[in-house]
């Protein structure tokens, strides 16, 4: 991990995509905001699967809850971008440790399954909910400002900016708790949870740290998200995304956190650019990349740098 | 009696989906019991099969040519079925075989909206069976009924070939120790395989039986698949009595559950699985033979 991500190669990366809106067309640059709103979100679904070991399907709950307050805020309290990320982000952590005391109770599978049954539960929630639009989407929000009273963001490059940020902001979050004593007890309930206890760590209070922590950045990604689209529907909370974050984690290679992001990109644009191509067929090609992958990249984009002890099951 | 007068046709509803969710997810169930292969294309065999269905069995169809549908269908899901355990043997790691299978499941969606469309079809019930009787004074389809007895018939010969006959001792040594079946000299490759056919065998059989009742569309794998996993993980992963349990449960709470109480219809079934998971992690009726389980 140490390796992972060379300080100058971090460096370029992040001039380059703060220089983007001045080369790119509206166009990819609304592509490119889309890939970090969703990118931020398989980053979060990776703190969970790859750093802790905790293949979840359920962080588009929290990823809702956050695209849901932002749009609240926007419409009934104030268009500032700054109140929505942190009205969003404490509500997304709220939910996830109220769920995740239930939650982290599980492991492998029963945890996919049960973090399952949360995602879709927020989806139905949203859907049933007049409050915030129901069936027909949160709508009529306000595009949004960074200063009090300062202009709104109107131009894709501003609300790109806006959304690097948040992305930014989000990313140094998740890599400061991977590196940090908190991240190494992730790993270590990854690898073997039955040891850490000898070691004197509470992994229920490990994992409930990660699961709030991860539950925080999904609801800043769904802040970022509304911030573009100025729309939330339940559609955005479908099992289906759920599905693509987990498999972008995989794609990606799981516990990078850099690889995943990777994986995202590739899974947006395969699905939403290349299908243009092949009118209708975005799921096809979806499909053939998973196949195709699984097998040409055994440890997934970022792969050969990660070295994963066999986990040992228990007899 | 008042109140099964009154909701008599959601129970007995509730029955025939049951009996249509255990076919299919007992399958899922033995796969990952023995294979440790949580295959997320098993939706598509299901819907497959239904489209079969929607090929082959017309309108005012016989009953014979019903049942021949279905034994083809069978043989194309074990056909299927072997070929998904080929591909998944090389790969050990939940999440990549997630991968694959999901995968499969898309390029399958696409290829069946190719060739079938994207109206929804329906499968014809065989005529012999189209009617309905009387059930307590009520009129209900002889076919669901028929579906019934067909799933409780397949049920029972699945439970004694498992418990009572050699292989079945040796399917069920390979869901608690499948390094000891290769010590004594039994190639658990073997064993995989078969069990991969037969039970995405069923899956097709399942889905060709559903096609009168849910008939077919694009989609509907999905939901069937959502279907099958609470099933199998609220009953227990690996076990058929956990998956005819858990089938009971999830077709009661999606028919009779869904009339009795309208307006929290879409939060019961996740609700329910949210609960029993958190109660008892291992499901309600958990495979006695399986691993202490918990990985993914």
């Amino acid at each position: 991990m140490r390796r992972a991500l060379a300080p100058g190669l971090v460096g370029a990366v992040v001039v380059v995509l703060v220089a983007l809106p001045l080369f790119l067309t509206p166009y990819p640059i609304s592509l490119v905001t889309r890939i970090l709103a969703f990118g931020l979100l398989v980053v979060s679904v990776d703190l969970l699967t790859g750093v802790t070991g905790l293949p979840s399907l359920g962080q588009i709950a929290y990823f809702g809850v956050g695209a849901y307050t932002a749009g609240m805020v926007g419409v009934h309290v104030t268009d500032n971008l700054v109140v929505q990320l942190a009205a969003g982000v404490a509500l997304a952590a709220l939910f996830a440790l109220v769920t995740g005391a239930f939650v982290v109770r599980t492991s492998g599978i029963v945890f996919l399954m049960v973090t399952l049954a949360v995602g879709e539960l927020t989806h139905r929630l949203a859907d049933g909910l007049d409050a915030v639009g129901g069936s027909n989407g949160l709508a009529g929000i306000p595009p949004g400002t960074v200063l009090p009273g300062g202009e709104p963001l109107l131009i894709a490059g501003f609300v790109y900016w806006w959304v690097l940020a948040v992305f930014l902001l989000g990313m140094a979050v998740a890599l400061v708790v991977s590196r940090s004593p908190l991240g190494r007890a992730m790993r270590g309930v990854r690898e073997a949870e039955g040891r850490l206890p000898a070691l004197g760590q509470r992994t229920y209070a490990v994992k409930l740290a990660a699961f709030v922590v991860a539950g925080a950045v999904a609801g800043a990604a769904g802040t970022a998200w509304t911030a573009q689209n100025r729309f939330v529907s339940p559609g955005d909370l479908a099992f289906s995304v759920s599905a693509i974050a987990l498999l972008s984690v995989v794609l990606g290679g799981a516990g990078t956190l850099w690889g995943p992001l990777l994986g995202a990109a590739v899974v947006i644009v395969v699905r939403d650019e290349l299908a243009a191509y092949v009118a209708g067929y975005g799921e096809l090609l979806l499909g053939i990349l998973f196949v195709v992958a699984v097998y040409a990249l055994p440890r997934g984009i970022a792969g050969s740098r990660l070295r994963r002890v066999p986990s040992v099951r228990p007899a | 009696m008042g109140w099964l007068d009154a909701n008599l046709i959601s129970v007995l509803n509730g029955f025939a989906l049951a009996a249509l969710l255990f076919l299919i997810a007992v399958g899922l169930s033995l796969v990952f019991g023995t294979m440790d292969v949580l295959n997320l294309a098993h939706g598509s065999l299901s819907l497959i099969g239904a489209y079969l269905g929607v090929a082959l069995v017309d309108e005012d169809a016989s009953l014979g040519v019903f049942v021949l549908a279905a034994l083809l269908a069978a043989a194309v899901g074990a056909a299927l079925g072997a070929a998904l355990a080929a591909m998944t043997s090389a790969i050990n790691d939940h999440l990549r075989q997630a991968l694959l299978t999901l995968g499969v499941a898309l390029i399958a969606a696409d290829v069946l909206r190719e060739l079938f469309g994207s109206d929804p079809e329906r499968v014809s019930a065989p005529a012999a069976l189209a009617g309905s009787v009387d059930v307590l004074g009520r009129p209900y389809p002889v076919y669901r009924l028929s579906v019934v007895a067909v799933a409780v018939v397949i049920g029972l010969v699945l439970y004694v070939v498992l418990e009572r006959t050699q292989a079945g001792a040796i399917v069920r040594a390979t869901v608690a120790d499948r390094g000891m079946v290769e010590a004594i000299g039994i190639r658990s490759q073997v064993v995989l395989l078969g069990v991969f056919g037969v039970g995405a065998a069923l899956a097709t059989l399942g889905g060709l039986l559903a096609g009168p009742v849910l008939g077919a569309r694009p989609g509907l794998d999905s939901t069937v698949l959502l279907l099958a996993l609470v099933v199998v993980v609220v009953g227990g992963l690996g076990s058929v009595r956990g998956a005819l349990l858990g089938a009971l449960l999830v077709g009661q709470v999606q028919t009779l559950g869904v009339s009795l109480l309208p307006g929290q219809a879409s939060y019961l079934l996740f609700g329910a699985m949210a609960l029993v998971l958190l109660l008892r992690p291992r499901g309600l009726l958990p495979s006695p033979y399986a691993h202490a389980g918990g990985h993914a």
